[in-house]
């Protein structure tokens, strides 16, 4: 990617003593500091926290999904489930990292861990929802074509579940993608990395806090835009009116 | 080495009950405050545009821009325009609290069956008492499911706040060095505490307006 700076600005003469007046004025969006600092600040960090977020929802949903099926077919254990989902998601962020960090040291792990928690709170109740939320007709119906038990949750449940797993896949994306960021306070890592760095100034430095935070504003609405695409090729028969 | 953790932390509690009740205290007064703001601009404009069936795309697009969102940044961004202080963290967790509140609003009234609002035109009602007689008794669970959501958002974002200047629990929980991990965990579970409570009323709140639109039931 240096091929880009090189291409875009030519090479950088140090100017001494000449502060970009943008910069020495604290502006909210120097443009100036974001070209500069794109390949070796914002990229990388962006391109982190790509990785943190897929990991962890794709690990979230995952486990989501297993606890989903254990809590649908034995009824009973739905509400303790769902309560240790509700404690996790209720613990507050910071505190998870702060906790992790001693067992896992300075790893990703220790960001992964607390943002996995997190997803299940969201993941597994809208699963089961949208498995609860087949109408009995439906069910009625594919018994007597003759669809085993096996066949009737592959072939008409978890198809019709597929909106509610899909709305809350994109809850989860969205908001790991902001707690992702909490994260940084702790370990340098992902598009917090910025934004503890422009914090951590005396005056805060406002370019680099809200570059970083649009881009992660940015990634999030594109991985919302995403999802809601698949969401509309797997479920076809929705666009059929 | 986890279960010393906990011991510490449960022995933390009770040396310091002081400070955890004034920073369980101050992280209330933040959050509860927010919400009570968010509350009063966010639903009477979410029912409106709902009893208009205006915004929808404006109500979607609020709703996924609110949770997009980076709550550092945006305690950040107010914190450089404006400085620290308790109205500007107010600010920002007023700004977390809207988006849940304004959608549910929106779709508690939107969603209210075309035919019902129709009959109450039919037997005379004016349209501020189909809002309020109609529209608001049968889409107030709807309500306040997101009064819960937005709740466990503006809670969890005043613990946020502590890193950078705010008051509250969060000022323990962003500050290790002070109060050692136990003091951390101690800290952690208050907050959660709070956010399970105020969970735990709204979803009663929640289920007792369901049982009124529908006594039968």
């Amino acid at each position: 990617m240096t091929g880009l700076r090189v291409a875009g600005g030519g090479p950088v003469i140090p100017s001494f003593g000449h502060v970009n007046a943008c910069l020495k004025h604290n502006g909210w969006f120097c443009t100036v500091w974001v070209h500069d600092h794109w390949g070796d600040t914002l990229q990388p960090a962006l391109i982190q926290h790509i990785k943190l977020t897929v990991i962890a929802v794709g690990i979230g949903f995952v486990i989501a999904f297993a606890l989903a099926l254990i809590g649908f077919r034995w009824r009973f254990l739905h509400a303790p489930i769902g309560a240790l989902s509700d404690f996790l998601y209720a613990l507050p962020s910071i505190a998870l990292f702060e906790l992790l960090l001693p067992v896992t040291g300075i790893t990703t792990t220790t960001i992964l861990i607390p943002l996995i928690a997190y997803t299940l709170f969201v993941l597994y109740r809208n699963i089961v929802a949208g498995l609860d939320g087949v109408p009995a007709e439906v069910l009625e119906s594919a018994r007597g074509m003759g669809l085993t038990r096996r066949q009737t949750f592959f072939r008409v449940e978890l198809p019709l579940a597929v909106p509610a797993i899909m709305g809350g896949l994109r809850v989860v994306t969205v908001s790991t993608i902001s707690i992702a960021t909490v994260a940084a306070y702790l370990i340098h890592y992902g598009l917090g990395g910025p934004i503890f760095d422009a914090l951590g100034q005396p005056d805060i430095f406002r370019t680099e806090l809200v570059a970083a935070g649009a881009l992660a504003v940015l990634l999030a609405l594109a991985a919302d835009g995403l999802l809601a695409l698949l969401q509309r090729a797997l479920t076809p028969w929705n666009r059929v009116r | 080495m986890l279960a010393s953790l906990f011991i510490d932390a449960f022995r933390f509690i009770p040396d310091n009950p002081h400070l955890l009740l004034q920073k369980t205290w101050e992280l209330a007064e933040l959050a509860f405050t927010a919400l009570a703001i968010a509350i009063v601009i966010a639903v009477p404009l979410g029912l409106w545009l709902g009893h208009r069936h205006r915004g929808l795309f404006a109500a979607l697009g609020v709703s996924s821009l609110g949770r997009a969102l980076p709550s550092i940044a945006l305690i950040g961004f107010f914190i450089a325009w404006l400085g620290v202080g308790f109205w500007n963290i107010e600010i920002a967790l007023v700004v977390i609290g809207l988006p849940p509140l304004l959608t549910n609003a929106y779709f508690a009234v939107e969603g209210v069956d075309a035919d019902v609002v129709e009959a109450a035109r039919g037997i005379g009602l004016t349209e501020s008492q189909i809002l309020t007689k109609v529209e608001l008794p049968l889409g107030l669970p709807l309500i306040i499911a997101g009064a819960r959501i937005a709740a466990v958002f503006v809670i969890a974002t005043t613990t946020i706040a502590g890193i950078v200047g705010g008051s509250g629990l969060g000022e323990i929980i962003a500050n290790q060095a002070a109060y050692g991990l136990a003091g951390v965990f101690a800290a952690a579970l208050c907050v959660s505490a709070v956010a399970l409570l105020a969970t735990w009323l709204l979803g009663f709140a929640e289920r007792a307006a369901y049982r009124k639109m529908a006594p039968s039931a």
